[in-house]
């Protein structure tokens, strides 16, 4: 009864965390969206603007709650349920620290592909239900677009897995290590394919720029959620955010090797009872960083990217990336027989792969403030204004 | 073993209680005044024409079937992938291997006889449409309209 307790408690902590995040990324997304086109965005509600989510859901909350006279009322209404709980139950086996997870299911991995089905069935039903034109065409296109983008996720999954010899989240994290030279990304080649694949597939699941033509503004209204006001429009959009979380937490914890923060951590884990709680906390807060910036990236790319068409959209689906994948799965396949792990040619590729990383991102730091110092751009330096 | 789902069942009936509260609390202090056109369907303005639930495009349909193909492949794939790396370790390597690749090869001929077929084009040309255009620009079709 104890334990049933405290889960139940550690659920309410992981319900409110997700709604508090997806609102604050809203607010974030806002403000980081003002500083690339060159305005501030919203600031007045609180410092700088970090409690304008708050005032939105307040809003929302006292909105009429409009349902179409021709629309399948049960479908339509029990559509937010199955987006929401779709994002949210993908978190019960993601680990955020060694002792900071929900349950640590052995099936890991295909859960997490199977709840983010519920998503689809969610947007199709909200699509299909409102009996609009608009809705109806989004909710087809976002049901074509998050299946058919499921194949090449999975398969960059696949060569996670055939990496781990596990489908268990924490086994995966520990099997990486905490350096860069541990982490799956820079194993080999073909690692680094499967994530550059799970992570433009993920953007297309969650429908984000350059994958929105579900709610293509310019097009469809607003897509699969035209016909939805006030709370239950909220819920979708919490989904979407929340799904931001989820995606930057799957990224870093199936090839940046999760919440592994310091090198003897993991060693002192084996022994019971000898984890102390900075540790843990540490390993949170280095995850949560990693999360933050794969989040930040996301958004980057939203505001800098044009929309695909939907001929481009399946294309680019079907015609490279799954082929793509497929090489990737032999490849490490092959791979995994041929070099045998901490043998001289693994070794060799994982630190020139790490060292080949890191460069590239030194040299795009040294393009940026290059470009900072030439143009004389005080003003982007300064995130408070 | 199955009592580790319990925390997902915790999970969804707490995500289905936070939207119903949220929503009750919501139709307590929101308005409600409805009318027939604050009630139709939005067409941008206009008087929404006929019903929504009209034909769409078959491809959609074909896109679910070739994605019901590898989605049956991951499940079957994915456990298999997960004992690769101790059959490895215990000698069985080239047995694993080779029943991996075979696996995956049978999915690459699909995929490359779906894509011969032109199933993975989103704007698919039918050979017989073709026909019928190649008729009338002869000037032999006889239905053509004036």
């Amino acid at each position: 009864m104890t334990q049933f307790i405290y889960m139940f408690i550690f659920a309410v902590i992981y319900l409110l965390s997700i709604a508090v995040a997806a609102g604050f990324l809203t607010v974030v997304e806002r403000r980081i969206a003002g500083r690339m086109q060159s305005r501030i965005g919203p600031n007045r509600v609180g410092p700088q603007g970090i409690v304008q989510w708050i005032a939105d859901a307040v809003k929302a909350l006292q909105k009429e709650d409009i349902i179409p006279t021709d629309a399948h009322s049960f479908l339509f209404k029990i559509a937010p349920y199955l987006v929401f709980m779709g994002v949210f139950l993908t978190l019960v086996p993601i680990p955020f620290g060694a002792y900071t997870l929900m349950e640590n299911l052995d099936t890991g991995i295909f859960y997490v592909l199977a709840m983010a089905s519920f998503v689809v069935i969610g947007v199709m039903m909200g699509g299909w239900a409102s009996n609009n034109k608009w809705s109806l065409l989004g909710g087809m296109r976002s049901a074509a677009q998050m299946i058919s983008y499921e194949v090449p996720a999975a398969l960059a999954v696949f060569v996670v897995v055939v990496m781990a010899g596990t489908l268990n989240f924490q086994k995966i994290v520990f099997s990486q290590g905490a350096s860069p030279v541990d982490w799956y990304v820079f194993r080999n080649p073909f690692a680094f394919i499967a994530f550059n694949i799970f992570f433009i597939a993920a953007l297309a699941e969650g429908n984000r720029v350059p994958f929105d033509i579900p709610e293509a503004e310019s097009e469809l209204v607003s897509g699969y959620n035209t016909e939805y006001s006030g709370m239950r429009f909220l819920f979708f959009f919490l989904a979407e955010w929340g799904n931001l979380v989820v995606i930057g937490a799957l990224v870093s914890t199936l090839f940046f090797g999760g919440w592994n923060f310091w090198f003897e951590y993991t060693l002192e884990f084996s022994v019971p009872g000898r984890y102390p709680i900075r540790f843990e906390v540490l390993g949170f807060l280095w995850f949560l960083f990693k999360v933050s910036i794969f989040v930040f990236i996301i958004i980057w790319i939203r505001w800098t990217l044009p929309r695909l068409r939907i001929d481009q959209l399946m294309d680019i689906c079907w015609k490279y990336m799954v082929p793509i994948g497929l090489f990737a799965s032999i490849g490490i396949l092959l791979w995994m027989y041929f070099v045998p792990e901490k043998s001289l040619a693994d070794t060799i590729m994982r630190y020139s792969m790490t060292s080949f990383g890191g460069l590239t991102i030194l040299y795009f730091f040294y393009r940026v403030f290059q470009n900072l110092r030439v143009t004389k751009a005080k003003i982007y330096a300064n995130p408070f204004v | 073993m199955l009592r580790e789902y319990g925390a997902v069942l915790l999970f969804s009936v707490l995500s289905i209680g936070f939207i119903f509260v949220t929503l009750l609390a919501s139709k307590i202090i929101r308005p409600n005044h409805p009318n027939p056109v604050k009630n139709s369907p939005y067409e941008c303005g206009e008087v929404p024409v006929g019903n929504a639930w009209v034909n769409f495009n078959i491809r959609y349909y074909v896109l679910a079937l070739i994605f019901l193909l590898f989605d049956v492949e991951i499940v079957l794939i994915l456990p298999v992938a997960a004992v690769y790396k101790e059959w490895l370790n215990t000698g069985f390597g080239l047995l694993a291997l080779s029943e991996l690749l075979l696996f995956i090869a049978i999915l690459v001929v699909a995929l490359i006889y779906a894509w011969g077929r032109g199933d993975l084009n989103w704007i698919k040309t039918y050979e017989r449409a073709n026909a019928m255009d190649e008729l009338k620009n002869a000037g032999d079709y006889p239905l053509e309209e004036k």
